[in-house]
């Protein structure tokens, strides 16, 4: 018989080690899905995991799909640590796409360099703006943020939908749901000749060692972690926990906008109806893969971003449907939270009945 | 069957070892029906292993348990009731939402029927004096209240062996000398009582027999009867025990804690309204609030402590003369007040963070372990280093998660980072409750001294020999409202005890009939 037996102390080892084992037991349940799909699982997981970064340019990739991942992934991370559960990253980052891409194509005919700048700070002001309402929702009214913050993201797509089609339609652009290409000034440098690689990489580091700083050496992110493990304490402290829940919305609202905005001011250079293949999703898992901790969090979103280029490849080589991305993305996560339990709990073999040598 | 049979139970060489631990090493002793045995040591000891083990939730390495004189292996506690173990648990294995009635069903092996259920519940509330409404929600229930649910759940089994792990330490002295009557007559009916409490004079009083156990270890068999509650605290710690020292004769500055006229509805469903509370404590003085758990204690705490969602009204609290009723828990310690809940684990500290962090979480501010909005770790650190040295509190570092300290030490540790502080007014809510001998006698001198250099402390307790113990004047809370201070010298343990029992016939507008004044701040006795 197997039993879970609590530990007396959380086990740090399990912490890390946790993810490791979810991984490697994504890649035996995805062989052997592969197999049922009659494909060789070792060939199938080789073209997913191995193919799409043994060359520069497959590496190079894997960073620009890992900046929104990560840039994201910190700041639900913050939310999530001090129990606020925004699931709407994905709405948050195209409202900041919108506002940020949106005084691109305002000033498209614009050389300043001052544009670029602008169009951080308003990016980011969108994403906390969207998430904005369901902290205020949750703080006045006690509305549950996991459901609020989702239903805004359809509202969110659906607003860029509108503009694209609509009122934002490049004018020279054969009718097609898309807007202007934004002008030179607004869009992200490369920051690797030849490469996708942009600004936004670079910030994603950034944000990385902010959020760091932020989580393990700050007292607002003490306050953060406070909150989310003994309400009570915080609130015998004076820890507010509506404080808490504004401040975590905000800034992941912010970063999730920025993150979107350096998706169409690099990669995509235009707005269009679909900006994001559901990186505020992934990010959810992104975050916990890495620990809710800043550093663990660039790993996870490099793996995460893996299961994006895996994808791709996988559909042009093998045929495989584009679901399988999301499928190894969601087997992950499962055996993540499965994982977790033995940070927890140690298991014990052997039953009850033959350590019982009382009588 | 008493007297000549076979033992109830009997213990023999039951080992038992954790990681790195000990807990049981070689436990023997035997328990006759209808006897009321004390288990006496302090946390740590191994009482509550050797107890889980009888109760069929741990299995001994190695020894036997023998029942009625037949070898058992008891491998669940469904097996324990079954068999006729009964046990009043010391953390209360209790479901918060659900009804009294539906715990107490969840622990019964067999329930067909709710209704006879109730009508059984009802009818051993009665016969022991234990009320309680079978339909309320665990959740809404006072500490007190919640052990009154196991004390009934165990009666209704009819138990053979009942064990009672602290089970005095939230009732009156009347509500205590009548468990002790059920006790005593459980134990004529032939049943065999495992009494623990470090209540040392309630072992005296009840029990004809008593295992000593530390470390693991049994060290001494007595007959409670005969020794002294002090010979029995030095034999389970090992050492002469010193009596909290009072000091001088006793000098008190000015008012630095006070309270007046304060209203406050009870930010829970079921909590109990604060009614025109007033007290004054001045520097120097410690002032027990006595009360049987659920009289607003918790609700008074609070708002002293700064917790509640509504605002008290202005001027009803004073720290050293500023009206503190508007500000929050952190303006408050800023002007020097600090505060000891009585919930240890997520209250007073966050299990899952370390003894260093636990000692920034209320500390940063005065102990200046902020900088800028960051941690200073090394000062943030050397606080917590110092709280374990100067209340010895036994750990593996400051580095080790709050959660894995025993009670007893994770409560030194509270209590020491608060008073480290320096405060000027400490409010400190059941500072000794489920915490052994030894610490408790730490506490309490630690308590003294900090009074002695003039802070005013506000100790909030259902320990009435605490409240003697340590406290210069007393004040009782039933339903919400307050009794008026009076000197400690002045009262006995029977009129806080009556206080206790219902302070609205004694208080103000007493009814001709109960013959009873306050007047002159005695009590005339009813």
């Amino acid at each position: 018989m197997v039993r879970l037996e609590p530990r007396r102390q959380h086990s740090q080892a399990m912490v890390y080690l946790s993810p490791v084992l979810a991984i490697l037991m994504t890649l035996v349940v995805g062989g052997i899905i592969f197999a049922f799909m009659g494909k060789n699982p070792f060939d199938a997981l080789y073209t997913f995991f191995i193919l799409p970064i043994n060359n520069s340019y497959g590496i190079s990739e894997l960073f620009v799909k890992a900046t929104p991942l990560v840039i994201i992934g910190v700041g639900l991370a913050m939310g999530f640590r001090a129990n606020v559960w925004n699931i709407g990253a994905e709405g948050q980052l195209t409202m900041g796409a919108i506002f940020g891409g949106g005084l691109a194509l305002y000033f498209h005919d614009s050389e300043s360099i001052l544009l670029m700048p602008a169009m951080f700070v308003l990016g980011a002001l969108g994403g906390a703006f969207w998430g904005a309402i369901p902290a205020l929702l949750r703080t006045r009214f006690n509305a549950n943020e996991i459901l609020t913050s989702l239903m805004l993201t359809y509202v969110a797509t659906l607003f860029l939908s509108f503009l694209v089609h609509g009122p934002w339609r490049n004018p020279e652009g054969f009718n097609f749901p898309e807007s202007r290409p934004f002008p030179d000034a607004g869009l992200l440098p490369i920051i690797f000749e030849g490469s996708r690689v942009h600004l936004g990489t670079a910030v994603a580091v950034l944000v990385v060692i902010a959020g760091w700083l932020l989580l393990s050496k700050s007292v607002i992110g003490f306050q953060l972690r406070v909150v989310g493990k003994a309400p009570q304490a915080a609130r015998h402290v004076g820890f507010r926990q509506k404080r808490m829940v504004w401040f975590t919305l905000l800034l992941g609202g912010a970063l999730a906008g920025l993150a979107g905005l350096f998706e169409v001011a690099g990669p995509i250079g235009q707005l269009q109806p679909s900006i994001s293949p559901g990186y505020g999703f992934t990010a959810i898992i992104v975050a916990f893969l890495g620990r809710l901790h800043p550093v663990g969090i660039l790993f996870g979103g490099l793996i995460m971003a893996l299961t994006y280029l895996g994808g791709e490849l996988a559909q042009i080589t093998l045929g495989l449907p584009n679901a399988v991305t999301g499928l190894f993305q969601g087997i992950l996560l499962f055996f993540l939270l499965a994982c977790d339990v033995l940070t927890k709990y140690r298991i014990r073999f052997g039953s009850i009945a033959a350590k019982g040598r009382t009588a | 069957m008493k007297g000549a049979g076979p033992a109830q139970l009997e213990v023999r060489g039951v080992t038992k070892a954790f990681p790195g631990c000990l807990a049981n090493d070689d436990i023997s002793f035997r328990i006759e029906p209808g006897e009321i045995h004390a288990l006496l040591g302090e946390n740590g000891a191994g009482k509550s292993t050797l107890v889980k083990i009888i109760y069929g939730v741990l299995q001994a390495d190695e020894g036997e348990l023998i029942w009625e004189g037949k070898p058992v292996t008891i491998h669940s506690p469904h097996n324990a009731r079954e068999m006729g173990i009964g046990l009043v648990f010391q953390h209360f294995s209790l479901f918060e939402t659900m009804t009294v009635l539906e715990n107490i069903a969840l622990a019964m092996n067999d329930v067909r029927d709710m209704d006879a259920l109730r009508k059984q519940v009802l009818e051993v509330e009665k016969t022991y004096g234990l009320p309680l409404d079978p339909d309320r929600h665990v959740y809404t229930l006072s500490v007190g209240e919640r052990q009154r649910i196991e004390i009934v759940r165990c009666l209704l089994q009819n138990p053979k062996l009942l064990i009672l792990d602290e089970p005095t330490s939230v009732l009156t002295p009347q509500e205590v000398e009548k468990l002790f009557e059920t006790l005593r007559r459980l134990a004529d009916e032939g049943c065999a009582i495992l009494y623990i409490s470090h209540k040392l004079h309630e072992v005296k009083a009840l029990c004809q027999k008593a295992t000593v156990l530390r470390g693991g270890k049994v060290v001494a068999g007595c007959d409670p009867r005969e020794e002294t509650a002090k010979s029995m605290a030095e034999m389970m710690i090992g050492q002469k025990l010193t009596a909290p020292d009072r000091g001088e004769a006793r000098t008190f500055g000015d008012v630095r804690l006070a309270v007046a006229d304060l209203s406050l509805a009870s930010d829970e469903q079921f909590g109990t309204d604060l009614k025109g509370i007033n007290l004054e404590v001045r520097g120097g003085e410690i002032m027990g609030v006595a009360g049987v758990a659920g009289n607003g204690q918790n609700e008074l705490f609070r708002a002293l402590a700064g917790e509640t969602e509504q605002e008290a009204a202005p001027d009803s609290i004073k720290i050293d003369g500023t009206s503190v009723a508007h500000f929050g828990p952190r303006r408050r310690r800023r002007l020097g007040a600090t505060f000891v809940p009585e919930e240890r684990n997520g209250h007073g500290a966050v299990p899952d963070m370390s003894l260093s962090e636990n000692g920034f979480l209320t500390a940063f501010r005065r102990m200046a372990l902020a900088a800028k909005g960051l941690i200073r770790e090394v000062p943030t650190k050397s606080f917590a280093d110092n709280i374990i040295k100067t209340f010895d509190v036994r750990t593996t570092g400051s580095g080790a998660e709050a959660g894995s300290l025993s009670g007893g030490n994770l409560q030194k540790f509270i209590v020491g980072r608060e008073i480290l502080q320096d405060p000027g007014v400490l409010v400190i809510s059941q500072p000794t409750w489920g915490v052994d001998a030894g610490a408790a006698s730490a506490i309490h001198q630690a308590l003294l001294d900090l009074a002695a250099k003039g802070t005013a402390v506000l100790v909030i307790s259902q320990d009435l020999d605490e409240i003697f113990a340590i406290c210069d004047s007393v004040v009782v809370m039933a339903e919400g409202k307050m009794s008026k201070p009076r000197p400690m010298a002045d009262v006995s343990i029977e009129e806080i005890g009556l206080l206790m029992g219902g302070l609205h016939d004694l208080e103000g507008n007493a009814t001709p009939a109960n013959n009873t004044q306050v007047e002159g701040g005695r009590v005339g006795q009813a």
